[in-house]
């Protein structure tokens, strides 16, 4: 049978391959998708707690307010997120992060 | 559900998601992405969360993969990426990932409570339908059917709706934020760099 820890256990692999994209990609797009997945991951985590914690015998559904507080703070965060890459692009014709290293010593 | 459907949602999700990371093409790690997405959602639905299963369709893998398509062509990248990998780091993310994925395996395999199945915690229904003080909520739990999308809406606004109208103020900050930031300079202003 399936365990809240197998759950958690995708949830961890799922965060895992997250960051490892954001640590090998250099496309700023890629990058961004990465920390999508790595919030969803997250996400999954909530919602097997919220299952696993009954509360009268209903899923917990505080943790998963929080779930919908997330997505939403998630879907505001790409909007902005993409509008600064896309002027990013106007200034450097190019979505690559080793094109921006104005602040670097 | 069955252990199979999990297995098989559990590897759609996985399995796309590296496909994102090793992926050349943007376009082929944003459709991964949502095929990602669309599997991690039957995973929320297999959890008997099924207002944020469909939430996860309709925003995710519908709103804010469209954005990501639509940016990538809009930017027309698909030739972007075309230079040889740097190995260095390839290797330090996929060392980082695999280290990370044991520490987690080594922090479950001493987490006893994680050890309940869905069949150890079933859904009370009728001890729910008795604390719930809402008609609607409490006829459908009391015929046994699990009304999730109006649970949630009754948490959020019973709860929560102070947090509620934040994060309306922020949406709205956030619209306005994305039409300043992608207006395109008329007068001797700096431009956004």
């Amino acid at each position: 049978m399936i365990t809240l820890n197998d759950y958690l256990l995708v949830a961890g692999i799922l965060f895992a391959i997250g960051l490892a994209g954001v640590v090998v990609r250099r496309n700023i797009i890629v990058i961004y998708m990465c920390l999508e997945m790595m919030l969803s991951a997250a996400n999954l985590t909530l919602v097997a707690f919220s299952r696993f914690h009954l509360v009268d015998g209903a899923p917990d559904y505080a943790a998963q307010s929080l779930v919908f507080f997330t997505i939403t703070v998630a879907a505001a965060e790409v909007a902005v997120g993409l509008a600064i890459i896309v002027a990013l692009f106007r200034a450097k014709q190019s979505v690559d992060v080793e094109s921006v290293t104005k602040l670097k010593g | 559900m069955p252990s199979v459907l999990f297995y098989l949602f559990a590897a759609i999700t996985l399995l796309f998601g590296v496909g994102v990371v090793v992926a050349r093409n943007p376009v082929a790690s944003a459709l991964s992405l949502v095929c990602s997405f669309t599997g991690l959602a039957a995973l929320f639905i297999s959890l008997d969360a099924y207002f944020i299963g469909t939430l996860q369709i309709l925003v995710y893998a519908g709103a804010v993969m469209v954005l990501f398509l639509f940016i990538i062509m809009l930017l027309d990248i698909k030739a972007a990426e075309g230079r040889q990998t740097n190995y260095a780091t390839a290797v330090g993310g996929l060392l980082l990932a695999v280290l990370f994925t044991v520490q987690i395996a080594m922090v479950l395999g001493d987490f006893k409570e994680g050890n309940k199945t869905l069949a150890d915690q079933t859904l009370n229904l009728g001890a729910a339908a008795s604390k719930t003080s809402l008609n609607t909520i409490k006829d459908e739990l009391a015929e046994g059917t699990l009304p999730d999308a109006k649970l949630m809406g009754f948490t959020l606004f019973d709860k929560y709706p102070f947090q509620l109208q934040v994060v309306g103020l922020l949406l709205l900050a956030g619209t306005v934020g994305v039409v300043v930031l992608s207006k395109r300079d008329r007068g001797g202003k700096e431009e956004v760099s």
